[in-house]
């Protein structure tokens, strides 16, 4: 059978099982976009191209599958590159399909012409310029191979026009030819066995579960893990989801704006059991006093992450799933553990729980008292109270997506997350502008789940034109915006390092209307001011389901997150909620 | 050149990198060391006898960053399909060196003496100037970079190193490849 290269390479992606492409079409890519006419495949028109990527992102971390995004050549391909540097960044299996001018146009400087293989060769696991349509299908395989297995990451294949409109005889591989891939699956025995006496022996063991046990599926095996041991879990930014936080051992988020107890719990543990997690600087603060007393097994599927930061008492190269299974079975063969012996370590835990929870200064109508100071000023809105109104207002499973910044730490620390693949974020690349796109795409993927954004005002305003696409293709996303006026975290520093030197960071409440925007763009666009307003807002939301919701939530400009850990300080720094720093000078008085 | 950057001092080690035969992948080594700060002290690539494969030689400094790291990363390119690392005792290494030297009339004859010392070949004459190669292990070529230096250099050109492991010389054939894999 005779196909166009660019038939050959849509076969190629129904071969792969692909149920939906975000894209935009351009004048490179103009010959794939023939046979999508025809093809079962869904495609979504974006209206930027950066909108696709985080769409693919949203996708692939709701999901587990791999999202595809397909632009045109030039500045199509250039506006995707955040996306795929934040899908390296978080690990995220994302196709990324590019035209290119013509072969013979190449080195040229021609028109929408950029070297997109070479401005992409860091942010991605691997890129493919094609020049031959016999190779389409090859490098489809491959590609999805590359991009799903061992560490997932984005991959890009870059497409000439004259390679898609050449003709190819029909083929589908019977496998993949990468000599220099060999992905980790199963764990050293020896490793395996090395790791398990260190669990049997510690005092103060903490499992410190990473993006990998999501990555890995691995949370039920997680969970068998903990039910074994007895071990606390601190859940990154990357892997909240993966053990649930109603669980008497989840201990929640480590890091700059983790909460007290995952913090100091890995400042004090004997034993650190590190599961897909890289030592992010965000998690460690100063490396040199990160977790001093501790011993640490690193499993990761990624050699170059085990020691990169911490050199690791035990190193496992595997899977993260098929290593937790191996290391449940190896500890279940020491015999029964002395339930008693984390008896004391948790009981610590626990009071650190008790004295030091995430808090704010709350500011509903029972505590407007004394807030407002009994003068009658109206109280204002704390994004903490919209986001605890908002978990408790929607179903279990819902999934939360969310920008970069404050409203992001207070998503992370406020939302609680029972189930894995419900929070959907940019972590390592921090991209303001992920929430809106990254939503839709999740919805796309998980039609049967209820998602939420939470998205800042700032972060929304960078890629809201893709509530256009939600409106014309259908997907009913629901976003909350907390609207600070400010780019708030931004701010926050400002007002910590920069002696309240506020500097252009402010943004305005009412520039632009947002519910104004939203009706514009086919949306329901709602505004709540005042706590009372906020659980009203969210259940009208609810219960639309023809059409995206945006709710611009008027929130305190003056809040900031805590704890906080200041960039680059030790993790035994942590600076609480005010409240709790006056409480801690009254008990050494 | 000081006595830190000679090239077989002890922070720089010589990888062997048996990489796929595909266009764009010297630039993703480069590529790799670059945007992880790694540095490259020297760098040598040429095909292989087989041609699915070509083989880089790179000179790493490990001042900057580990070598395991290096190693590791480097591992993670798609199209690298080997890593070993040569340790001097283990390995036959050898660089070529081209050099113009200032050579007039009266110093021309212990130019050409020095260069018959060190076994090398005269490849170009000028009036005021020879062109010298020579070939051997790095380090006889600093003692002879060092000796031209006093005439005059035009230009300078090395290879970077090159290296295979030592044959095994006990009785056994199969001892061709005493390389480290260390990926």
């Amino acid at each position: 059978m005779e196909l166009t290269g660019a038939q050959a390479l849509v076969k190629s992606l129904e071969m792969q099982e692909v149920e939906v492409i975000f894209g935009l079409p351009g004048g490179a890519i103009l010959p794939v976009y023939d046979p999508i006419i025809d093809s079962p495949i869904r495609h979504i028109l974006v209206r930027h191209e950066q909108g696709a990527g985080h769409m693919a992102e949203g996708y692939a971390q709701a999901t587990g599958r791999p999202g595809v995004a397909m632009v045109t050549s030039g500045p199509g391909a250039t506006n995707v590159v955040t996306a795929l540097a934040d899908a390296y960044m978080d690990s995220i299996p994302f196709v990324c399909v590019t035209g290119q001018v013509a072969t013979s146009a190449i080195g040229t400087d021609a028109f929408q012409e950029s070297d997109t293989t070479g401005i992409t060769l860091g942010v991605t696991k691997h890129n493919w310029l094609v020049t031959d349509a016999a190779d389409i299908p090859q490098v489809v395989r491959e590609a999805f191979y590359i991009a799903t297995t061992g560490r997932p990451g984005p991959v890009l294949i870059d497409l000439p026009k004259d390679v898609a409109t050449s003709t190819m005889e029909w083929y589908w591989p019977d496998g993949v030819n990468l000599p220099g891939y060999h992905p980790a699956s199963q764990p050293d025995p020896a490793a395996i066995r090395a790791a398990a006496e260190l669990v049997v022996a510690a005092a103060r063991p903490v499992i410190y579960a990473g993006g990998g046990v999501l990555k890995s599926g691995a949370s039920k095996v997680l969970r068998e893990l903990v039910d074994l041991t007895g071990i606390p879990v601190v859940t990154t930014l990357m892997a909240r989801g993966s053990f649930p936080d109603s669980h008497p051992l989840c201990l929640g988020m480590p890091g700059m704006h983790g909460n007290y107890t995952a913090v100091t719990a890995l400042q004090k543990a004997d034993l650190l059991l590190a599961l897909g997690s890289r030592f992010d600087d965000r998690v460690t603060g100063k490396v040199s006093a990160f977790a001093p007393g501790a011993k640490v097994v690193h499993v990761d599927i990624d050699k170059a992450e085990i020691g990169k930061v911490r050199r690791p008492e035990v190193g496992i190269l595997a899977d993260c799933r098929l290593a937790i299974e191996a290391l449940v079975a190896s500890i279940a063969a020491c015999g029964p553990l002395d339930r008693g012996r984390l008896a004391p370590w948790i009981a610590t835990l626990q009071r650190w729980q008790a004295e030091y929870p995430c808090t704010y200064d709350r500011s509903e109508p029972e505590h407007a008292e004394a807030v407002t100071g009994g003068g009658g000023r109206r109280p204002t809105l704390k994004p903490q109270f919209v986001i605890e109104r908002l978990r408790a207002s929607t179903p279990p499973d819902t999934i939360l997506v969310s920008g970069v910044g404050q409203h992001q730490m207070w998503a992370s620390q406020y939302w609680a997350f029972e189930y894995p693949n419900t929070w959907v974020n940019s972590g390592g690349l921090g991209t303001m502008g992920f929430a809106v796109p990254a939503a839709i795409g999740a919805k796309v993927g998980r039609p049967d789940r209820m998602v939420w954004a939470v998205d800042g005002d700032g972060c929304f305003q960078m890629t809201a034109q893709e509530l256009a696409t939600a409106s014309a293709e259908r997907i009913p996303v629901k976003i909350a915006i907390l609207n600070n006026a400010y780019l708030g975290m931004v701010r926050q520093w400002q007002h910590m390092f920069y002696e309240e030197r506020y500097s252009e960071v402010y943004l305005s409440p009412d520039l632009p209307d947002y519910v104004g925007w939203a009706e514009a763009m086919g949306c329901v666009g709602l505004r709540a001011e005042s706590p009372e307003e906020v659980t009203p807002a969210i259940e009208k939301a609810n219960d639309i389901d023809d059409r995206p919701v945006v709710i611009d939530f008027r929130t305190d400009s003056m809040e900031q997150v805590f704890p906080m850990v200041p960039a680059g300080a030790s993790n035994d720094d942590i600076v609480v909620h005010p409240s709790q720093r006056l409480r801690d000078s009254e008990v050494s008085q | 050149m000081t006595q830190d950057h000679r090239p077989h001092g002890p922070r720089h080690r010589l990888l062997s990198v048996l990489v796929e035969n595909k266009a764009g992948v010297l630039a993703r080594v480069a590529g790799l060391f670059s945007r992880r700060g790694y540095n490259i002290f020297s760098l040598a690539v040429a095909p292989t006898d087989d041609e699915r494969f070509s083989r880089i030689s790179i000179v790493v400094d490990v001042e900057s960053s580990p070598l395991e790291q290096v190693v590791a990363q480097l591992d993670k390119l798609i199209n690298v399909v080997e890593i070993g690392e040569l340790h001097p005792d283990e390995a036959r290494e050898a660089e070529l060196l081209l050099v113009s030297v200032s050579a007039n009339a009266g110093q021309r004859s212990q130019v050409i003496q020095l260069v018959g010392v060190f076994a090398g070949r005269i490849v170009d004459v000028g009036h005021e100037a020879i062109t010298v190669m020579v070939a051997g292990a790095p380090e006889v070529l600093d003692d002879f970079e060092s000796l031209m230096r006093p005439y005059g250099i035009a230009g300078l050109q090395r290879s970077g190193r090159i290296a295979l492991p030592k044959l095994d010389k006990r009785s056994s054939p199969s001892g061709a490849m005493s390389v480290v894999d260390i990926a």
